[in-house]
């Protein structure tokens, strides 16, 4: 065997590395360009109360976390546990964000399985989901005391996320 | 036979009074018609295989409803472009912008082809001087060369 013969096969396990690596990743997971800029501002209703708005300038000087969910959204029931623990562990406010859904809906499967957020805003025709590039129910953000998006979670967070990552952002966060 | 021309001609009557023209689903085909044109450059988040043209997710609907109000609003392609990247990225772009992070992108086949050139010509070159150097069989070799030719012949 000569140095030739193994030119072949370094470049198959090149290959193979490459393909290795790409089998890794989740092409869902498309890098937010609205990481550490300012959230996008909006005024929109509550779900609960409708004469009632909310505004992310209302969260100002606080570390608080916004999860994009709907009642149609198979993939949020299986993150409502872990929202209900955060909720529960006080962490930060929790802001949802109720995306093209039906009040009754809405209001429906928060009564049915428990309501961990402290204030849902209804987006009924999905615009703010659209100025925060949301592509896919569920989507958080963990936004910091000067309202700059900090980290931005796609898909159902798990318990291994928010506890390893989410969390210790939060309280980091809260530190500054 | 004669009934059936007859029932062919009555068809054809038929069609000629069933057909219109087809009912424009755009108010406006100046702005459906920049919408197209845009959006097919542009990626849906959700099937991403797909223009935002082409598909029917609920997200690429939203989207042309937002692009469409921006095209009414007179902005220029351009800035409805930015309207996009700036919330999903360069992603959504079929033709990414040519910048150091997709250098490699875009001048790395050019990169491979030269090197592949490069290679075979070096490759040819030496192959030829290769030939150039082989002298020929010696006295004692081509005796041999015909005494196996010669036994071959048997």
């Amino acid at each position: 065997m000569n140095a030739k013969t193994l030119i072949p096969l370094a470049l198959f396990a090149v290959l193979v590395g490459f393909l290795a690596v790409g089998l890794g990743l989740d092409p869902r997971e498309v890098p937010s360009p609205l990481l550490n800029k300012p959230a996008p501002a909006f005024r929109i209703a509550q779900l609960e109360q409708p004469d009632a708005q909310f505004s992310p300038e209302d969260m100002k000087g606080k570390v608080w976390l916004f999860n994009v969910w709907a009642s149609w959204c198979v993939a949020c029931r299986q993150e409502h546990p872990v929202l209900m623990d955060f909720a529960r562990a006080k962490v930060a406010p929790l802001i949802g964000l109720d995306y093209k859904d039906q009040r009754k809906d809405a209001l429906g499967v928060l009564k049915r399985t428990g309501n961990p957020y402290d204030i849902t805003v209804f987006d009924a025709d999905g615009r703010v989901g659209i100025d925060y590039g949301v592509y896919g129910v569920p989507e958080s953000y963990v936004i910091d005391k000067a309202g700059v998006i900090r980290y931005k979670h796609i898909g159902p967070i798990t318990a291994e996320a928010m506890r390893d990552t989410i969390i210790p952002l939060i309280n980091e966060l809260k530190k500054s | 036979m004669k009934y059936f021309y007859a029932l062919v001609l009555f068809l054809m009557a038929c069609t000629q009074v069933l057909a219109r023209d087809a009912v424009l689903l755009a108010e406006d085909p100046v702005v459906e018609q920049r919408l197209i044109a845009i959006s097919e450059e542009l990626r849906c988040l959700v099937c991403q295989n797909e223009s935002l043209a082409g598909s029917r997710a609920d997200l690429a609907m939203d989207l042309r409803r937002e692009l469409r109000n921006l095209i009414k609003q007179g902005k220029t392609d351009a800035e409805i472009r930015e309207f996009m990247v700036s919330r999903y990225g360069d992603f959504v772009l079929y033709r990414p912008p040519v910048k150091p992070s997709t250098w490699l992108l875009w001048l790395g086949p050019f990169g491979l082809m030269v090197a592949g050139v490069v290679a075979l010509f070096v490759y040819l070159r030496r192959r030829n001087t290769d030939v150039a150097a082989t002298k020929g069989l010696t006295e004692e070799e081509r005796k041999r060369a015909d005494a196996l030719l010669q036994e071959g012949d048997k």
